[in-house]
C-alpha cells in the first residue's frame, strides 16, 4: 500500500506534471530548432512570438466568451487557437518582409541575423506589453480537472490523491498530434523535404530549383504554430505573463541545444530531459520518501534538492553536462 | 568635415540635450538639473557597460548575453565590501557558511581531479557520481544549520552576513574582480568546450546570478533588498547640517535641499567621469598595443592567427575577462548611486540587451563609439516615455478624456520603451550598421 | 574595416547562437535573370564562347576562353593547377561574371539567366564538393534532384537504379553514410533527376581510389550513350582524355589546346607539359 502510494504522489507531482511542462518545452524549442535549421541563427524573439500568439489567443477567447461561444468541458483557447496561429504567421511573415529578408539578400553571417532578432525581441516584447499588459492574465474555462484528487481518493481508497488536470491532458494530447504531423510534413511532404534539403545544404538546394523564399515562408508559418501552440498550451496550464513567456527562452534555448540544435527530434528530447531534471530537482521528496523507508530513517528535511527558484540553474547544468560530454547535443545536431 | 570633428559634434549634441534637460521645460525635457544629472550618472555608468560589452564584442567577436550577471555581482561587491557588519553573524553561523562553501568547491576540485586522472569506464562514472552526492548532502549538513543560524538575527534588520564595513570606493574595483572571477569560470567552461558556447553559457549564468541573490538571503538579504549603502561623499542630511554648505549654498542663491541633492550628484558625476576616462584611456592604449593588435588580428583572421602559433582560445578567455570585469566595476558604481542593492530589479531587457542596444548604436568596435550609444540612447530610454505620451495625447486629440482607449494607450507608454530601443536597433542595423562612430 | 558590414561577424563562431553547415558559399554571377534570346544560326549544343571574367568584383581569370560540347559526346576540360578549369565550367553555368563573350545553350542565348534557371532550362551541374544532401537518405536525393518537375519521375529513378545498381539497396540510407564513390553516384542521379539536356561535372572522381574511378568513368560514358552531352572538368588527364571525344587544354584561363582525346593524348607537347611524357 504504501508503494502504491508513493507512486501515485510520484506521479501526481513529478510525472504529469513534467510531461506537461516537458511537452511545452519541447514545442518552443521544436521552434527554435527549426529556425536554426532553414535560417542558421538563434532566434533571441522566440519567447516573444510565443507571447504575441497566445496574447492573440487570448484576446479572441475574451470574445468569445463574451459572445457566449464555448466548447463545454474543454477551454474555449482551444477554438480561439487557430486565429492565434493565423495572427502569429501574419506578423512573423510580415517581419520577414520587413526585417529579415533584406539580411538574407545582404547575405548577412548569422550572428548579425541573432544581432536582429534581438531588435525584432524588444518590439515584439513592447508591442504585447502594449496591448495586453504586462500583467498576469488568466483565460483557462472549461473542466479544471478530468482526475480530481479527491475523486481519485475516494475511487482507489489510497492515501494519495491524483490530480489530472484538463490542461495537462490537452498539452499531452495536443503535443502528440503536432509532434506526428511535423514529422508527416518533414519527411513525407515534398515541401518537408525541400526543407530538410535547404537546411542541410543551399547551394545544392538552389541548383535542384528550391526556391529559398519557399522555404523560409514556410519555416515562419510553422515555427507560428508550434510558438503559439507552445504558448497557449503553457498559459492554460499556468498562466499568462509576457516577462515569463520572454524567460523561457532560456529552458526553451537549454531544451534545444541538450538535444542538439536544429535536430527535431533532439529538440524533443532536450524538452523533456529539461523538464524532468527541474522538476525532480526541485521537488521536495520527502513525501514520497515518506512511504519508501522505514519509520525510524524518515528525513528530518523537505528533501528538497534546490529551491524553485534555481530551476534556470537546473537547466543550465544539464546543458553544461551534456556539452562536456557531447558536444553537439544529445543527437548530433543540425539536421533537420 | 573630418571625421574626428564630426564625431566631437555628436558628443556635443548630447551634452546639450542634457544641458537642455536642465535648463528648459520645454517638451520632453524636464527643466530641473536634478533630473538632468540623474540622466548624466546612469548615462555615464551605461557607458561603461558599454565600453566592456564592446571589448568582447566590437575587439574579439564574443556575445556576451549575460551583462546583467556581471553587473548584479558588482552590485553584490558593494553590500559585501561597504555595509557594515552584522552583529554576531560570523558567530552564529558565519563560519560555517565558510567552511560549506570551501567544502563545495572540495568536491568540485576532487570531481574534475577524478576525471582527468581516472581512465574513462564505468569505475570513473561510479566514483565521480558518488563524490559529487556525498559532497552534496555534506555541503547541505553544514550549510543549511549555518545559514538558518545567519538568517535569524533580527531579520527585520539583518539577516544577512552584512559586509566588511570599508570604504565604498573600493567596492569598485572589487566589483569588477567579482565579475572575473565568475567571468573566467564561464569563459573557461564555455569557451573550453569543442565548439563555442559563449551566448547560451552567459544567458545562463546571468540567470543563475541573479537566482542566487534572489534567494540566499544570507548573502545579500535576497528580495528584502539592502539599503542604506555607504556613500563615498557626504549625504544630504548631513551637508544640510553643515553651516559651511549653507553658507555656500546661499551665496549661490539655492534652496539647501536643491544644494545638497545637486552637490551629491555632481560628485557622482566627476567620480563616474574620472571612472571612464580612466577605463576608455586604458582601452584604447590597449588596443595600439601588440596586444590589441593581436586580438583584431585573430578577430579578422583566426585560422592564421592559430597557424602563427597564437593560443586564442586564451586571448579570447582574457578579453571576455576583461571585459566583464569592466560591467562588474560598472554594475557597483550603479549600486552605490542607487544606494542599494534590489535583486528583484534585475531584468535582462533592461542590463543585457539595452546595452547591446548601445554598443550597436554607437558602434561596434569603436570604444568612443559605445561610450556616446552609452549616454545617447540611456537619454532615449528615460525621454521615450514622455515622448509617447505626447505622441499619443496628440495622436488621441479627438477623443474624450475619459476615453477607455486614451486611458490604456497612456497606460502603456511605459512599454513604448522597449519597442521604441527594438525600432532603434533596426533601424540602425538596417541602415547605419557600422553605428554612429564607426571603427577605423 | 573594409567590405559589407553585414558580412563581418568578427570572427564569432558561437554555436548555441549561429550555424554555419550548410550555408550557401556560392556568389551567383548574376541573382536575377535578364532575358533570352534566340541564336540566329549554326552553333555547337552548348557553348561558352570567347569567355572572359572572373568572381565579384575581382581581377579576370578567364580570358577569351572557348568551350563547346554537342549530344552524344564527353568534352574533358583538363589542365595544371589553377588554370581555371573549375572556374570555366562555373562561367558555363552562370557563377561567374561573365564580362564578355556569351553562353549559348540549343538554339538559345542564356548568358543573362542566374544559375537556378538554366537548371530549368536543362543543365544538370553536379559541383566538385558538398555535391549531395547529407541527412536526406538515398531516394530523397533524388527526389529533390527532380524538384523542378511536375510530372512523374518513377520512370527516371527507375533509369537511375539501373544505371546504379549499388543505388537501389541503399536508397532508404542517409547519403551521408555512403562511401565516397557511391556519393558521387548519387550526385551524378540527382543531376539526372532533371532529365536535363546537359551534364556538367566538376572533378567527379576527385578523392575516390582508381578501382572506383574507373568505374564511375564507365557510368558517365554509359550515360553519354543515351544522348546527353557532357562536360567535365578533370584532374586526372590521361584517363579523361581516354574517353573524351572533345578535350580543352586550359593555361591561364587562356585554351592551350583543343582537339579530340586521342589528338591530345598523341601531341607531344601535351603529353610533356600536362600528361608526365
Amino acid at each position: 500500500m504504501d508503494l502504491l502510494n508513493a507512486l501515485v504522489a510520484l506521479t501526481n507531482y513529478v510525472m504529469i506534471p513534467a510531461v506537461a511542462y516537458g511537452s511545452q518545452l519541447a514545442l518552443g524549442a521544436l521552434g527554435v530548432t527549426m529556425i536554426y535549421a532553414v535560417l542558421r541563427f538563434s532566434n533571441f524573439a522566440h519567447g516573444d512570438t510565443m507571447a504575441f500568439g497566445t496574447m492573440v489567443t487570448i484576446l479572441v477567447t475574451w470574445w468569445m466568451q463574451s459572445m457566449g461561444i464555448n466548447l463545454g468541458p474543454l477551454p474555449t483557447a482551444l477554438l480561439a487557437l487557430p486565429f492565434g496561429i493565423l495572427g502569429c504567421m501574419a506578423l512573423l511573415l510580415f517581419t520577414d518582409r520587413v526585417v529579415y529578408r533584406f539580411y538574407r539578400e545582404q547575405k548577412a553571417k548569422p550572428v548579425i541575423f541573432v544581432m536582429v532578432s534581438l531588435g525584432v525581441m524588444f518590439m515584439m516584447n513592447g508591442l504585447v506589453r502594449f496591448i495586453i499588459g504586462p500583467g498576469d492574465q488568466r483565460f483557462s474555462d472549461g473542466e479544471r480537472f478530468i482526475v480530481s484528487a479527491r475523486d481519485f481518493k475516494a475511487m482507489t481508497g489510497l492515501r494519495e490523491g491524483l490530480a489530472f488536470k484538463t490542461s495537462q491532458g490537452i498539452t499531452i494530447i495536443t503535443a502528440v498530434v503536432v509532434v506526428a504531423a511535423l514529422f508527416w510534413f518533414l519527411n513525407r511532404t515534398r515541401t518537408g523535404k525541400s526543407m530538410r534539403a535547404y537546411s542541410d545544404n543551399e547551394d545544392l538546394a538552389l541548383l535542384s530549383g528550391i526556391n529559398p523564399e519557399r522555404v523560409v515562408m514556410y519555416t515562419w508559418m510553422i515555427v507560428a504554430g508550434l510558438a503559439t501552440i507552445a504558448g497557449v498550451l503553457y498559459g492554460l496550464d499556468k498562466s499568462f505573463k509576457p516577462f515569463t513567456y520572454f524567460q523561457l527562452l532560456l529552458p526553451i534555448f537549454a531544451a534545444a541545444i541538450v538535444g542538439g540544435l536544429g535536430n527535431p527530434i533532439g529538440a524533443i528530447a532536450g524538452g523533456f530531459v529539461i523538464a524532468f531534471s527541474e522538476v525532480s530537482i526541485t521537488y521536495a521528496w520527502k513525501k514520497i520518501l515518506r512511504y519508501l523507508m522505514p519509520e525510524n530513517l524518515e528525513p528530518d528535511g523537505l528533501v528538497q534538492l534546490l529551491s524553485t527558484d534555481y530551476k534556470f540553474a537546473v537547466s543550465f547544468v544539464i546543458l553544461l553536462i551534456v556539452l562536456l560530454f557531447k558536444p553537439t547535443g544529445l543527437f548530433k545536431g543540425k539536421s533537420v | 568635415m573630418s571625421e574626428t570633428v564630426k564625431h566631437s559634434l555628436m558628443f556635443a549634441f548630447v551634452g546639450v540635450l542634457i544641458i537642455l534637460d536642465g535648463t528648459t521645460s520645454f517638451g520632453i525635457f524636464a527643466g530641473s538639473w536634478n533630473s538632468a544629472l540623474g540622466i548624466l550618472n546612469m548615462g555615464l555608468v551605461s557607458a561603461i557597460m558599454a565600453l566592456g560589452v564592446n571589448l568582447q564584442w566590437g575587439f574579439a567577436g564574443l556575445f556576451n548575453v549575460g551583462i546583467m550577471g556581471f553587473t548584479a555581482l558588482g552590485g553584490l561587491a558593494v553590500v559585501l565590501v561597504s555595509s557594515s557588519p552584522t552583529p554576531g553573524a560570523w558567530s552564529q553561523g558565519g563560519i560555517g557558511i565558510i567552511m560549506a562553501l570551501i567544502l563545495g568547491a572540495l568536491t568540485v576540485v576532487a570531481a574534475v581531479f577524478i576525471t582527468k586522472n581516472m581512465t574513462k569506464g564505468k569505475p570513473r562514472v561510479l566514483a565521480l557520481t558518488a563524490l559529487l552526492i556525498a559532497g552534496f548532502f555534506a555541503y547541505r549538513a553544514v550549510f543549511d544549520p549555518a545559514v538558518s543560524g545567519v538568517e535569524a538575527i533580527n531579520p527585520a534588520l539583518y539577516g544577512s552576513l552584512g559586509g566588511l564595513g570599508l570604504p565604498v570606493l573600493l567596492a569598485w574595483p572589487a566589483g569588477g574582480l567579482l565579475a572575473a572571477g565568475a567571468a573566467w569560470l564561464i569563459g573557461k567552461t564555455a569557451l573550453g568546450l569543442r565548439s563555442d558556447y559563449l551566448a547560451i553559457a552567459t544567458l545562463g549564468i546571468a540567470e543563475i546570478i541573479i537566482a542566487i541573490m534572489k534567494n540566499e538571503d544570507w548573502l545579500s538579504r535576497g528580495v528584502k533588498n539592502v539599503v542604506g549603502l555607504p556613500r563615498p561623499m557626504r549625504k544630504e542630511i548631513v551637508l544640510q547640517e553643515d553651516p559651511g554648505f549653507l553658507d555656500t549654498a546661499a551665496s549661490l542663491g539655492l534652496d539647501p535641499v536643491v544644494a545638497s541633492t545637486l552637490y551629491v550628484k555632481i560628485t557622482y558625476s566627476l567620480l563616474f567621469t574620472v571612472v571612464l576616462l580612466a577605463l576608455l584611456w586604458m582601452a584604447q592604449m590597449g588596443l595600439k598595443s601588440p596586444w590589441g593588435r593581436m586580438m583584431r588580428a585573430i578577430r579578422d583572421n583566426e585560422v592564421a592567427a592559430e597557424a602563427m602559433g597564437k593560443n586564442v582560445t586564451r586571448r579570447h578567455l582574457q578579453i571576455f575577462v576583461l571585459g566583464s570585469a569592466i560591467c562588474g566595476v560598472a554594475g557597483a558604481m550603479m549600486t552605490t548611486l542607487d544606494g542599494q542593492l534590489t535583486p528583484g530589479t534585475y531584468n535582462p531587457l533592461r542590463f543585457t540587451f539595452l546595452i547591446w542596444v548601445m554598443v550597436v548604436v554607437g558602434g561596434s568596435g569603436n570604444n568612443f563609439g559605445a561610450v556616446l550609444g552609452g549616454i545617447f540612447i540611456w537619454f532615449f530610454w528615460i525621454k521615450v516615455e514622455p515622448m509617447g505620451a505626447g505622441l499619443i495625447n496628440f495622436v488621441t486629440y479627438g477623443l474624450a478624456e475619459d476615453s477607455a482607449l486614451k486611458l490604456h494607450l497612456l497606460d502603456s507608454t511605459a512599454h513604448m520603451r522597449l519597442f521604441t530601443m527594438g525600432l532603434i536597433l533596426l533601424l540602425v542595423l538596417r541602415f547605419s550598421p557600422r553605428g554612429l562612430i564607426p571603427e577605423k | 574595416m573594409s567590405g559589407n558590414p553585414y558580412q563581418n561577424d568578427r570572427g564569432n563562431k558561437d554555436a548555441s547562437i549561429t550555424s554555419t553547415s550548410g550555408r550557401s558559399t556560392i556568389e551567383p554571377g548574376l541573382k536575377h535573370s535578364g532575358e533570352v534570346k534566340p541564336v540566329i544560326g549554326d552553333s555547337p549544343f552548348l557553348v561558352g564562347d570567347t569567355m572572359t571574367g572572373g568572381y565579384g568584383k575581382g581581377p579576370d581569370i578567364l580570358h577569351e576562353c572557348t568551350i563547346a560540347v554537342n549530344p552524344g559526346e564527353i568534352a574533358v576540360i583538363v589542365g595544371p593547377n589553377g588554370a581555371g578549369k573549375s572556374t570555366a565550367m562555373k562561367a558555363v553555368f552562370g557563377m561567374l561574371n561573365v564580362r564578355s563573350g556569351k553562353v549559348l545553350l540549343d538554339g538559345e542565348d542564356i548568358t543573362n539567366l542566374s544559375p537556378q534557371d538554366r537548371v530549368v532550362k536543362g543543365m544538370g551541374f553536379v559541383p566538385q564538393t558538398s555535391n549531395i544532401f547529407t541527412s536526406l537518405t538515398v531516394e530523397e536525393n533524388l527526389e529533390m534532384g527532380a524538384f523542378i518537375r511536375t510530372d512523374d519521375i518513377r520512370n527516371t529513378m527507375e533509369q537511375i537504379y539501373h544505371l546504379f545498381p549499388i543505388l537501389k539497396d541503399k536508397r532508404n540510407q542517409a547519403a551521408g553514410e555512403l562511401s565516397g564513390g557511391q556519393r558521387q553516384q548519387v550526385a551524378v542521379g540527382r543531376a539526372l533527376m532533371t532529365q536535363p539536356k546537359v551534364l556538367m561535372l566538376d572533378e567527379p572522381t576527385a578523392g575516390v581510389s582508381p578501382i572506383v574511378m574507373d568505374e564511375l568513368f564507365d557510368r558517365i560514358i554509359e550515360v553519354a550513350r543515351t544522348g546527353i552531352p557532357i562536360l567535365m572538368v578533370e584532374q586526372n588527364a590521361r584517363q579523361a582524355l581516354e574517353i573524351a571525344d572533345k578535350g580543352y587544354v586550359l593555361v591561364q584561363g587562356r585554351n592551350a589546346y583543343t582537339g579530340t582525346g586521342k589528338e591530345l593524348l598523341a601531341d607531344p607537347e601535351v603529353r610533356k607539359s600536362f600528361l608526365g611524357g
